[in-house]
């Protein structure tokens, strides 16, 4: 089980849910399941955002595994200069 | 994707060393092909009829006379570019900016373009066509924006992030928020308070070279893109969909590139000159003025930023709080989340909170410059910061290293941090020579920390081993600062061979796959990992190559220093391949030899740095001049120092010249009264000293050689560093950048008349 | 309009060529003679990437007409290396990592050499006002001086 804390502009889409919990081995399976949960949620997590996994920020790899108890966040997809 | 991008510690050859770079000649003799250096047989000049209003409906364009002038071969208005984006709201925005279809909202939005055999006969046609303009009433200023009778940019805009949402329009796009705790009963532990605003002007990045491109459409539906870009990658997607084109017919070409910054990340004049090509059936040069880079291309937010700050007498910060409002131009984006992500991002705060508003003005739109956001969040933070250091009695070194975040610590963004640099680089500043040097009369010594995010993305690299054994290198990321010779060094190393056996190139976008664009600090950070992950399938092949050499099993063979071994004693008389032998033999041993590699290139790691400065403030004039100047910042691994020193200075630079003179100027009538670089002043050789750089090397986990990015960090602390440096040197705040020397006159005025 | 006919010395070579009245030396350069290696950072005279040595001087050829050329001897980046032989100083720029992009460096290369021709010996002083009027925005010019110091030492030893 991974508790995903979700960034305020997407909490909205999901019942105001600022924490949702979800039973997923890697980042893509999170994304997918939360995505069926909240079908608000589909559209930002197709390009706006980025997944912090205890502390670094993943913007591309949905493969990577999920540990047990890993803090994960989603942030908004960054612009860099 | 079989690799393993984790760090381990290795003793280099050839990463670490500082060889000439492969491009060097060709840029020291001329020969060297930016953006303005191709032309096409047949090539037509394109200009761009810009709109002089701020904020104007576009009645009526009437370009008959135009098209009647000698050697006219085509005009384009938006017409000519329909609208395809399905939709999609950001790439609207894009095409909108590229060509004003409404309404124009900046002065400088591009209304009508012209293709024409020469540059006169363009001129002429502009001068030709005629716009019926409705004036509209203008905002530029980002506070007057937010009033609730300013003029709307957008009269179907309501806030977003708010509940409920507004039941009126507003300029604002939307509010943002960042934290964890509870300031309010932060701030009610704290024994003092210190609590200000602050302003700062928008800057333009800067680059010399101003936007240019060849474009030449063909009527079966392929098209050619030379052009000077960040991504070459990107551009083609941005132009294939808004030009209704297949991906894999336009083939673009990156020039060198004469500076970018994040402002050649977007695509403004290209997309225009694709549909005049196509229009006239003949290729198009465009190249922007240097007026039109101002008016119309790149610059970052103007913002406005309150900040609380409370902290106990023992010098622990109790509570932390900042309202930040970036200007966005005339389309919504995500600048000031980005400025209220970052605001806090060096300090372990119990009780933070950051608010952002999207705010709409009549200024052309907002595109990334370096550490987009940061500079002026962390000026704004990192002054009110000194002053409580001040107030506190204690050193503001010795205050940040009290709170600053470290392994383990909720950002203030949100995420916990794994480990980071922010504490090492306050040490070596404790510990500089710098901070102990004296310092003369009317002078005054500042510092300030850091923070950016850097990334990596996806990327794409070709190694190729030629038959004498030489390798040739094929990125997908654009070199804007050396990267092909810090790339060479990694293959170099990786293969065992020597940085002048390999020769890198960028590749166009028909000969590589996809690649990011060179942005977040990524180019050498991903494209190195995208490198070694191909040098190792490479050798993966030259061992299977050997191994056919000497009838062995391929699992006997290992590869060390450049030469295939035979491992085990029962291979104690076969003498090791070398990378030439086994290329030369290739031709049977199973053709060609090379190692490829995609990837998605993630885990680049946060980025700290601090800064020190010593400035000497004129008061006579309010002239400020510094006299020192130090970055200390985190490398991971510096591959080329002197590549990474260049950023560190470069960024240092940028920021000095936003602190102190780079600045927008509009007109009452809501015109760019300073579209040139006499009036935008950016530092000159004779206004810096030398700049100190001293590079840190705390191996990043998530890269085989510990590599960070090393780019954008270094423009974010020096405004608040020199404003703490003048602020020590006459006592006197400043809370508006740039510190030109009429706002340092009239504060010291205002001071000595108290 | 009528074109110009002006006949002209650059980098040793006789040449001749036909321009508008109007057009910079800049445009002479680059659209009609080839010569790419100037560069157009604004076209106001601010930046110096146009920069070339006409008859000893440094100036900025965006600013010169192309009919000014006549008679006139004329200096560019393309000249400055004898050969495969490259000039002390673009030699130095490119060991000192004195380029990052590069657009800026055949001004400063054109400016640096006006630069130790009148003055072998200069300051560091000397060197930051004199390339005061060539704008580089990615190096923050520290390893352009370093590179012009040392470059000027390795001469004057070679004089001496």
């Amino acid at each position: 089980m991974v508790d995903v804390k979700l960034w305020a502009g997407l909490v909205p889409l999901a019942d105001n849910q600022q924490t949702v919990t979800v039973e997923a081995g890697t980042v893509r399976e999170l994304l997918r399941q939360l995505g069926d949960r909240y079908p608000g949620l589909r559209e930002p997590i197709k390009n706006e955002v980025a997944v912090v996994m205890d502390g670094t920020i993943y913007r591309n790899d949905w493969s990577v595994e999920l540990p047990e108890n890993a803090e994960v966040f989603l942030i908004r997809r960054l612009a860099g200069g | 994707m079989n690799f393993d991008p984790t760090y381990r510690s290795q003793k280099f050859r050839s990463v670490g060393t500082r060889p000439r770079r492969p491009d060097g000649i060709d840029k020291v003799t001329g020969r060297a092909r930016y953006g303005a250096d191709f032309n096409m047989p047949g090539q037509l000049v394109g200009r761009i009829l810009r709109s002089p209003h701020a904020h104007a409906r576009i009645v009526r364009i009437d370009t008959a006379r135009a098209e009647a002038v000698k050697g006219v071969k085509a005009i384009v208005t938006a017409s000519d570019l329909p609208d395809l984006t399905n939709g999609n709201q950001s790439l609207f925005n894009i095409l909108d900016n590229c060509m004003a279809r409404s309404k124009v909202l900046y002065d400088g939005h591009a209304v009508a373009a012209v293709a024409a055999i020469d540059a006169n006969a363009a001129k002429q046609a502009l001068k030709l066509i005629e716009v019926e303009y409705e004036v509209l009433p203008h905002v530029v200023d980002v506070d007057a924006a937010m009033l609730p009778d300013a003029p709307l940019i957008d009269k179907t805009l309501f806030t977003g992030g708010v509940e409920p949402t507004p039941e009126t329009p507003s300029n604002v796009a939307l509010r943002s928020e960042f934290g964890h705790g509870d300031i309010e009963s932060g701030f009610a532990q704290a024994d003092i308070v210190v609590e200000r605003s602050y302003r700062t002007e928008q800057t333009h990045q800067g680059y010399i070279e101003p936007h240019a491109c060849v474009a030449s459409c063909n009527s079966d539906g392929t098209a050619e893109l030379w052009v000077c870009t960040q991504g070459h990658f990107v551009f083609r997607q941005t132009c294939a969909d808004l030009l209704g084109l297949d991906v894999s017919k336009l083939r673009v070409t990156s020039s060198e590139i004469g500076g970018g910054f994040g402002g050649k990340t977007h695509v403004w004049v290209e997309p225009v000159a694709l549909a005049l090509s196509r229009k006239a059936g003949r290729p198009v040069k465009l190249v922007m003025s240097r007026e039109e880079v101002f008016r119309a291309s790149g610059p970052t937010s103007a913002t406005s930023i309150d900040v609380k700050i409370g902290a106990r007498k023992d010098g622990t910060i109790t509570a932390a709080a900042a309202n930040l409002r970036y200007t966005n131009g005339p389309y919504a984006d995500i600048w000031a989340e980005l400025g209220a992500m970052t605001s806090f991002a060096c300090y372990d705060l119990e009780n933070v909170k950051t608010v952002g508003f999207e705010v709409l003005v009549n200024r052309p739109k907002v595109a990334a410059y370096r550490a987009p956001s940061a500079p002026m969040a962390a000026f704004a933070v990192e002054s009110t910061i000194d002053e409580l250091a001040q107030e506190l009695g204690m050193d503001p070194v010795e205050f940040r290293i009290q709170n600053a975040a470290s392994e383990g610590t909720k950002s203030s963004y949100g995420p916990v941090y794994g480990p980071i640099g922010i504490g090492p680089t306050l040490e070596a500043a404790q510990s500089h020579p710098h901070v102990k040097a004296p310092l003369g009369p009317n002078q005054g010594r500042g510092m300030a920390c850091g923070f950016w995010f850097n990334f990596g993305g996806q990327t794409c690299t070709d190694l190729n081993v030629n038959v004498d054994g030489t390798v040739t290198l094929a990125v997908g990321t654009v070199d804007v600062g050396g990267s092909r010779a810090s790339l060479s060094l990694i293959a170099a190393e990786e293969l065992g061979i020597a940085y002048e056996d390999v020769k890198a190139v960028v590749a166009d976008t028909a000969t590589l796959g996809y690649n990011d664009m060179t942005d977040g600090s990524r180019g050498t950070f991903s494209s190195s990992m995208a490198t070694i992950s191909a040098a190792r399938n490479a050798i993966g092949v030259m061992r299977h190559r050997a191994a056919l050499q000497w009838d062995i099993p391929v699992e006997d063979v290992t590869w060390e220093d450049g030469n295939a071994k035979a491992s085990g004693e029962k291979y104690g008389n076969l003498s090791p391949l070398s990378i030439k032998e086994i290329a030369a033999a290739s031709g049977n041993t199973g053709g060609p030899i090379a190692g490829h590699s995609e990837m998605v290139a993630d885990g680049a790691g946060v980025s700290f740095a601090t800064h020190i400065c010593d400035v000497e403030v004129d008061p006579e004039t309010g002239s400020t001049r510094i006299v020192r100047y130090t970055v200390i910042q985190d490398a991971g691994k510096a591959v080329h120092p002197a590549y990474v020193e260049g950023q560190y200075q470069g960024g240092a630079a940028q920021g000095i010249g936003w602190a102190l003179n780079e600045e927008y100027i509009y007109g009452e009538d809501g015109r760019l009264q300073n579209p040139g670089f006499l009036d935008y002043r950016i530092p000159v050789c004779s206004d810096l000293p030398m700049i100190d750089t001293q590079i840190l090397e705390i191996p990043n986990p998530n890269h085989p050689y510990g590599v960070r990015g090393v780019g954008e960090t270094s423009i974010v602390p020096p405004l608040a560093a020199i404003a703490n440096a003048i602020s020590n040197a006459v006592g006197i705040r400043m809370t508006h950048i740039p510190m030109s020397p009429p706002r340092i006159l009239a504060a010291l005025n205002r001071e000595r008349n108290q | 309009m009528v074109s110009v006919p002006v006949s002209t010395t650059i980098n040793s070579d006789e040449v001749e060529f036909l321009c508008r009245a109007d057009e910079s030396l800049l445009d002479v350069l680059r659209n009609r003679l080839g010569l790419m290696g100037a560069k157009e950072g604004c076209g106001t005279g601010d930046c110096g990437a146009c920069s070339v040595i006409m008859d000893g001087r440094i100036v900025c050829s965006c600013l010169v007409l192309g009919a000014e050329a006549e008679g006139r001897t004329i200096e560019t980046i393309e000249g400055m290396a004898d050969g495969n032989e490259l000039h002390p100083l673009q030699k130095k720029f490119i060991e000192h990592a004195a380029l990052q992009c590069g657009i800026c460096t055949p001004g400063f290369l054109m400016a640096a050499k006006a630069l130790l021709d009148a003055n072998p010996d200069p300051t560091e002083e000397e060197i930051r006002f004199w390339l005061a009027g060539n704008l580089c925005r990615c190096t923050g010019y520290d390893k352009i001086v370093r590179a012009v110091a040392d470059a000027a030492q390795e001469m004057r030893g070679k004089r001496a």
